[in-house]
């Protein structure tokens, strides 16, 4: 028989440990707010105004675009049909991406997991390739083509697309390493080529995941696209930044592109939290 | 076929008819998909982008990309000579320590622009040797340009009576009444290290070594090491101190914001947690604020706070704090909600209160989920806060588009996009390894 209540000894030790493990985690508490207290003081000090002055006029601005867009609220339907066709070449834009992105990372994806790749040794290069599509910012794309094929909607698109062909293929390729590979197996010993083993036997375990997956990408580049847009590439942001520059007496139409980028934002959330909620639960 | 006889009626009309709907499914998705991209590139107008494609551009910033040009330039007025990298004030080299492909005699200039071919400015005129083509000689004559070349003139050379330029593979050349120019490419970026004014620059690489350890003061009142450390850091040319700045402001933003988001949100989440606030009320307003905070989106929380808090890192840091709250708040009620409610049930048993079943049954339990997530945004903001800073003018996005605005210092536009790719990379590891310590540890 052994004697399970603990001795004054372990007792001891358990509590040094604790105690132990308290102050460290307590130092790196500290520290952590160090670091937020000390970063947030420096970017006070190189920000042109500072944090305290700044607060009361946080709703300075809205209030007085809603106060204007009110008195002019007769302008508003008006101005709504006006900017739809922008709202709807922004989500073009981020509807193309997405899937030009989505295919091609369907490709890097399965070119690139272990067990299903064409060519095994490039495995290595397809993901170094898809870390860096990843780590290139899409302004930076963007702004380049832009001064190569002029403003407009398709830099933003190349852009997006090669943003969204790294961060999908990524997600895309640890999906396919969870799938089951008998029906591959099963697939090859009937002779099948790679096209029919992926096409049949790893297509349909990873759909509902990838789509999943897609979905959510588009929710975040519909959001990319509107941002690209106001720095010089089209759609719904564009419009946004000319009718900004133009400052007083057009709040009205800002309001008229916030509330339809608004709408936008959150119809696509909600739409594509159903159906993903719908693919991933069956 | 015993197993089709098996199959009742009704079960194989099912599989027939899925069957079918499959099949027409393999065909309409992908029609589906091309007829989509086809009416976008309609609407893009994909047919007029080509017109509008400035492939020249495309030629000029690809090259400037990796090579840089000198400028070769003699006031034919006074006959003063001035060598310039990219023509600037701060390329200029000093006359006595021109590169070696310039050799000066009396009135004389002569260029090696390599492959053979050669420029020589002198009192009479210019004159550029094209090897394979034959002498381009000009000579201004009565306030006129006098061209004497082998005829017929080719298509890279444009003459008129008051300007005659040439556009060789190894350079380019140019003459008016007022100014002869010469520019010569050469691969790499200029004056990464140290400008013309260091003395530094017209030291070798081992040169630097020796004089860095062990070699006499260059600058009487600074030790080697520390002027070349000074010379690089106040580059004028590259800007290296700025930049390392700017990127440093970058991941500021996204660090400040990224976890004064979760700060914020983590006690949100709680009220807003079924399991946790047992008031509807509070936690249907709270999560509506989470669904409009995320729907009114980044881009306008950072044009709203632009307003309020002026430009720089600060404004940058406060819209990714803002924009975060509402994803994290999502997040973290949503995690909380799907905690195992075993282990609260087992600390409430020993009488513990409200908070101390927070701390002990729920924070344990939710923290590698949520430190993976802000981890994950941490990585995602550091790109963000570069598009968020070309907005707010904070950070390496201000460099960048200010760098693209001016349209001529590619150069710098490859340098910070190198500088961005590698800093979201490190962030991309560092967040990487900092999850797998923490949520194993």
């Amino acid at each position: 028989m052994v004697d399970l209540t603990p001795g004054a000894a372990h007792r001891d030790a358990y509590l040094e440990l604790a105690r132990r493990r308290r102050m460290y985690g307590g130092l790196l508490l500290v520290i952590f707010v160090a670091m937020m207290a000390a970063g947030f003081r420096l970017a006070e000090s190189r920000n042109a105004g500072g944090f305290v002055d700044g607060l009361p006029m946080v709703l300075a601005f809205p209030s007085e675009v809603l106060a204007e867009a009110w008195q002019k609220r007769a302008n508003l339907p008006g101005l709504l049909a006006e900017h739809l066709p922008s709202l709807v070449e922004t989500l073009n834009i981020a509807a193309v991406s997405t899937l030009i992105g989505g295919l091609a990372a369907m490709g890097l994806a399965l070119l690139s997991t272990r067990g299903l790749a064409r060519w095994p040794r490039l495995t290595g290069l397809f993901r170094r390739l898809m870390d860096a599509l990843r780590a290139v910012p899409e302004i930076v794309v963007a702004l380049v083509l832009i001064y190569i094929l002029g403003g407009g909607p398709v830099p933003a698109v190349i852009a997006i697309s090669l943003h969204t062909a790294g961060a999908l293929g990524k997600l895309f390729s640890e999906v396919a390493e969870n799938a089951d590979l008998k029906p591959v197996e099963g697939l090859a010993s009937v002779g099948a080529g790679w096209g029919q083993q992926v096409g049949l036997g790893v297509l349909p375990q990873v759909a509902p995941n990838w789509l999943s997956y897609a979905l959510m990408r588009f929710e975040i580049n519909l959001r990319a696209s509107a941002i690209l847009g106001f720095v010089g590439s089209g759609g719904i942001g564009y419009d946004l930044k000319l009718a900004m520059q133009w400052g007083m007496g057009r709040y009205d139409e800002v309001v008229a592109i916030f509330a339809l980028l608004f709408v936008a934002i959150v119809a696509i959330d909600r739409l594509s939290d159903q159906a993903r909620s719908r693919l991933v639960r069956g | 076929m015993t197993a089709t006889a098996t199959l009742s009626p009704a079960l194989t009309d099912t599989v027939l008819t899925r069957f079918a709907r499959r099949r027409l499914a393999a065909f309409a998705v992908p029609l589906a998909i091309l007829a989509y991209l086809a009416y976008a590139a309609i609407a893009f107008d994909l047919a007029g982008l080509a017109g509008r494609a400035r492939m020249d551009n495309a030629a000029v910033l690809l090259a400037d990309f990796w090579q840089h040009k000198t400028h070769v330039t003699r006031d034919n007025r006074s006959g003063a000579l001035r060598v310039a990298i990219d023509g600037e004030a701060k390329g200029v080299y000093p006359a006595d320590r021109l590169p070696e492909w310039i050799a000066t005699q009396d009135d004389a200039t002569r260029i090696d622009l390599g492959q053979g071919h050669v420029v020589t400015y002198d009192a009479q005129g210019a004159r550029y040797d094209v090897p394979g083509y034959g002498l381009i000689d000009i000579r201004p004559q009565d306030g006129r340009l006098r061209l004497t070349a082998p005829e017929p003139l080719p298509d890279w050379i444009s003459a008129s009576a008051n300007r005659v330029s040439v556009t060789t593979p190894a350079g380019r050349f140019a003459y008016t009444r007022s100014k002869v120019e010469t520019f010569r490419y050469e691969p790499g970026w200029a004056l990464f290290f140290f400008t013309l004014d260091s003395p530094f620059h017209y030291m070798s690489w081992p040169e630097i070594a020796a004089s860095a350890l062990w070699g006499p003061r260059v600058t009487p009142d600074l030790p080697n090491i520390a002027a070349m450390a000074r010379d690089f850091w106040t580059n004028p040319m590259w800007r290296h101190g700025d930049v390392i700045w700017a990127m440093f402001e970058t991941v500021l933003m996204a660090f400040l914001g990224t976890f004064g988001a979760a700060i914020l949100a983590l006690p949100l989440a709680f009220m807003a947690a079924r399991n946790m606030m047992p008031l509807g009320a509070l936690r249907f307003g709270l999560r509506r604020v989470f669904d409009f905070i995320r729907g009114v989106d980044g881009l306008i929380w950072t044009i709203v706070l632009a307003r309020a808090f002026g430009p720089g890192p600060m404004t940058g840091a406060l819209a990714i704090l803002l924009t975060d709250t509402g994803s994290f708040g999502k997040m973290f009620s949503e995690a909380l909600e799907n905690i195992d409610e075993k282990q609260v049930e087992g600390i409430r048993s020993t009488g513990a209160g409200a908070v101390q079943r927070a701390r002990f049954g729920v924070i344990p339990q939710v923290t590698p989920v949520l430190l993976s997530q802000v981890l994950y945004f941490l990585e995602s903001n550091t790109r963000g806060a570069t598009v968020i800073g070309a907005i707010v003018g904070g950070g390496i996005g201000l460099l960048l588009t200010q760098a693209i605005q001016t349209q001529k210092d590619w150069e710098d536009v490859a340098y910070y996009m190198v500088l961005i790719v590698l800093m979201v990379m490190a962030m991309d590891s560092f967040s990487g390894w900092l999850r797998r310590r923490l949520i194993k540890g």
